[in-house]
Order: C-alpha cells, then structure tokens, then sequence
C-alpha cells in the first residue's frame, strides 16, 4: 500500500503491531537454533537457557493478543487492514506453538546428553538446518510482505516431511537392534517430530501471510512428505533394517 | 425541470437485459444502464452501469460529492426537481424505463419510496402521517382499512408498542430515532417494492441506528433498499452487496463481505482503510 493513513496514529499502532511480530519471529527463531544447538552440542546449560527463554515467546503472544483485540475495538479495521491484524493473532499463535516445540527439544537434549551418543541423533542438527531455513525465509518473507518467497519456503516442507519419515524409519531399526538404544531414540524420535510440526507451523505462516497480502487463502493443497503415520517395521525383518509400508 | 432520457428502449430489450443481468435466485429489480446526470454543464455521474437485487440491500459508499446521492435520487426520479437537473442513461425498474413517457412521477415514488437524512415527519398526528401516503394513493379509505394499515406499519416499522397509545399526538413530539421509524412506516404505510434511504441514521443516536437497522434487515425480506451511509461500518452492517463511488464513477460493486475484507480497486482500498488516495 503505497498511500498512507489519514489517521497517523492508526498507522503507527499497525506498524508496531508488525513489529512485535517481526521481533516474537526473531526470538522463536533463535529459540528453534539454540535448541538444535543444545541437541548437538550435548549442552545443557543451552538447553536450560533454551526452556528458561520460553515465557518471551508467551509474553509477545499476550501483547500482539492484546494489541490486536485493542486496534479491532477502536479502529474497526477494513480490507488490508483487517487482515493484517487478524494475521498478527494467527501468526503469533504459531510462533508460540514453534517456541513450545523448541523449549521441548531443548528439555529432551538434557535427557539425551546423559546417555552415550545414538546414531540418529545426528539427523537433528541435519533437519534443523532444514527447519531453520524454512523459519528464516518465512520470517523475511513477513517483513517483505514477499508471498513469492512465503511459497517457497512453503513449498520445502515436504522435504522436510521425507526427511522425518526416514528418520522414523531409520530410529526404529536401531531400537530393534539393541533395546538400551530405545531411550535415547524415543527421545530423537520426538525431536524429530517436534521439528516436524515446527516446519507445519512455518507453513501456516506462510500460508496466513499468503491471505493477508492477497486476500485469498492458499488454496493449493500443500504437498505432503510424512507419511511416517502409515510406516511398520516388520519384527522379522532383516537387521539391515527393511522396512515396508503398511498403507 | 428538464429531463429527458437519451434512451428509450422497447420494452422487449429491457426484459433482455432484465433477464441477463439474473444470477441465480437474484432477480434485478433495478438496472441502472449507462446513467449520466448533469447538473447544468457539470457531469455529475459519468455513466453509471449497477444493477440492484430483489431482495437485496445494496449500500453506495464514497466520499462526498462522489455522486452515489445523485444516483440514489435518480431511482424515483426525485432529481426531476432540481432546476439545471439533466438525467441520460436508461433505468428499468421491473425492466421498465421509469423515465419514459407514460410514466406517472406519484405512483413511480409509491413504488420507489424514499427515507431522508434527517426525519421529516409532517406536522400532523403519528396517525395522520402513516395514512397520508395510503389516502393520496387511493389505496386505502374506510376507517377499519387505515387503522389496519397504521397498526401493520407501525408494527413493521418496530414502533407500534411505543407509539399505539399516543397515535393522535404529533409525530414531531417523537425522538429522533422514533421519528425516523415513523419515516419508514409511512415510507412502507404504502406498501412500495423499493425503498430508498438517504443517511438514514446519521442524526440518530446508536441505539436508535441499532433500532433502524434491525428494520432494514427485516424488511429486505420484502422489498429491495437502497441506502446510501458514510458510515462504513454501517454499510457492513445492513448490506449484502456494496457499490463503491468515486469521482462520479461507479468505481466497483459487489457483496459486501469482499468489498470490505478484499476489495479489488486501490480506490476502494484507500477509501474505506482511510488512506490518502
């Protein structure tokens, strides 16, 4: 929108509301990298600075909430207006659920850092890259109010999603081998999934941000990669770990 | 007065038109076709093409000398009074040219009633007022008949409870708001298809507007509205479908709902988000 409010002071309060945003986005942001960093690393003061950090993400969700439920009474938005406030809501929704995710990662990396190394743990950091790359560009694409770019990283989920039914699989093949791996791999399970669903909120951004900018939902069906919900591991199968598809 | 109209169809191709103009289980009561109005040299509408829906409250929103009153007023010909006043185009209503020739300006306005901005009941009795229109039209005379059309009217107009008591006091002793529903009653005492509604809320307190637009949503049911508000807020209250005008242009016309959530004109963007245009 090139021409600007009549009513300054309206316009100010939007633009501050998209600056709380743009800034709860940068903090779930960081929360989502210093977790996968604390599952890496094996750091555990990380981790609690990760699920201490937390109630930021809780507080910027109560204040766009408030923000927007203030501008929606006194101002009676129209049009684009409208919809950015209402997108606020959702996307703050989202970035809450995302740092929810984070803060659990964060809790299961202590866990894991007290038992010796499992293999699958190392696809973490390899699907958090994922996962922060998604982030990243849905943010930027929020601040540019770029759909393009939103689509893209939209469209990335479904790798995302192949790369977790891998690890499904991969996981379960190494609980068969040895049962003192089920813990640690019950634990890299639920982070993988954690990422998973982070990556799903990612997408609902970008997908909010797709309406707010153009008026109109996505409604492209999203391609989608997981189906680790359909996925057995035969008891008998060979320990090379085959796995078949029960749908 | 000098009207004319520049158009003159055969009945046979404003049915055409009537018909085409239908979308599924909305028929257009009022098709308004090329419509130009000039106030002396000055052009007023520049051609206006807008259907209105049977059934259908349509609202005309713009900022102030957008043209959307002279469009209203060119409905029941109203403009007819206005000196330098000249309407060209073609509008039907039922398919039929309400400006051609054997067309009667008083049985046009029983069929096409007006409310105004401000409530201007006449100086005479809350009774008097409902049966005026009623008597005039010829369309009511024994006792039993208008007390019939009175209390239906008045009850229509949500105001019987109020007023069924003091039907012989002035109506200009009512409040704003009553006064106004008295206009609607008398407006509808006639039982007209269309009717027409000029700001109709904007001397009127909240509540009273709450009151008249309760009433409008009831009497879409049964008759086709026009209104026109500066009340934006109004207009995605009371309507179903919304015309944006602008500079004398009907710039963009559709239901509400999308006019106000994802309007597709930047005009209309900027007008209704309150933005310089």
């Amino acid at each position: 929108m090139s021409s600007e409010h009549i009513v300054k002071s309206f316009a100010q309060e939007l633009q501050r509301l998209s600056n709380l945003v743009t800034q709860m986005g940068g903090v779930a942001e960081a929360q989502v990298e210093a977790a996968i960093r604390a599952v890496a690393r094996r750091d555990v003061d990380l981790a609690g600075q990760v699920i201490q950090s937390d109630h930021r993400l809780d507080n910027f969700e109560r204040e766009i909430d408030s923000e927007a439920i203030r501008l929606l009474a006194l101002r009676q938005p129209m049009a684009q207006d409208l919809r950015e406030i209402v997108s606020s809501l959702k996307i703050a929704a989202d970035l809450e659920r995302i740092g929810d995710y984070a803060a659990n990662i964060a809790k299961r990396s202590m866990a894991l850092a007290q038992v010796p190394v499992v293999q699958p743990a190392a696809a973490i950091p390899r699907m958090g890259r994922m996962v922060e790359g998604i982030i990243k560009d849905v943010l930027d694409a929020y601040i540019e109010r770029d759909v393009d770019k939103a689509i893209g990283a939209w469209q990335r989920d479904e790798e995302l999603d192949d790369l977790y039914t891998s690890l499904f699989r991969e996981v379960l093949t190494y609980m068969m081998e040895d049962p003192r791996n089920i813990t640690p791999c019950t634990h890299v399970l639920f982070m993988a999934k954690n990422l998973e669903r982070i990556g799903d909120h990612a997408t609902n951004i970008a997908e909010t941000l797709h309406y707010m900018v153009r008026g109109k939902s996505l409604t492209e069906e999203r391609p989608k990669g997981d189906n680790s919900s359909f996925a057995v591991v035969a008891p008998h199968a060979e320990r090379s770990g085959k796995t078949e598809d029960a749908a | 007065m000098n009207i004319r109209t520049a158009v003159s169809p055969t009945a046979a191709t404003t049915a055409t038109h009537s018909a085409a103009l239908a979308v599924a289980g909305t028929r257009v009561k009022i098709a308004a076709k090329d419509v130009k109005v000039y106030y002396g040299a000055k052009l007023a509408l520049k051609g206006i093409n807008l259907d209105l829906l049977e059934s259908k409250v349509t609202a005309l929103i713009g900022p102030s000398g957008c043209g959307k009153s002279t469009f209203l007023r060119c409905l029941n010909r109203m403009n007819d009074t206005i000196d330098n006043c000249r309407v060209e185009g073609l509008i039907t209503l039922d398919g039929e040219d309400i400006y051609g020739r054997h067309i009667d300006n008083v049985q046009l306005r029983a069929r096409v009633g007006m409310v105004f901005q401000k409530p201007n009941p006449f100086p005479k009795s809350i009774y008097d007022n409902i049966v005026y229109g009623p008597k005039i039209h010829g369309i009511a005379s024994t006792r039993d008949e208008l007390d019939e059309i009175v209390e239906r009217s008045l009850q229509r107009a949500g105001l019987w409870n109020e007023v069924k008591d003091r039907l012989r006091e002035p109506g200009t002793g009512l409040s704003g708001g009553q006064q106004q529903r008295l206009c609607i009653a008398r407006a509808i005492a006639v039982d007209p298809e269309v009717i027409l509604m000029d700001e109709p809320c904007s001397a009127l307190d909240p509540i009273a507007t709450a009151h008249v637009e309760e009433l409008i949503d009831e009497l879409r049911e049964n008759y086709t509205i026009v209104i026109v508000t500066h009340n934006m807020q109004q207009a995605a209250r009371v309507s179903q479908k919304t015309a944006f005008f602008h500079l004398g242009d009907m710039v963009e016309c559709n239901d509400t709902e999308e006019i106000f959530t994802n309007p597709r004109d930047e005009r209309t963007q900027g007008y209704i988000t309150g933005r310089y245009g």
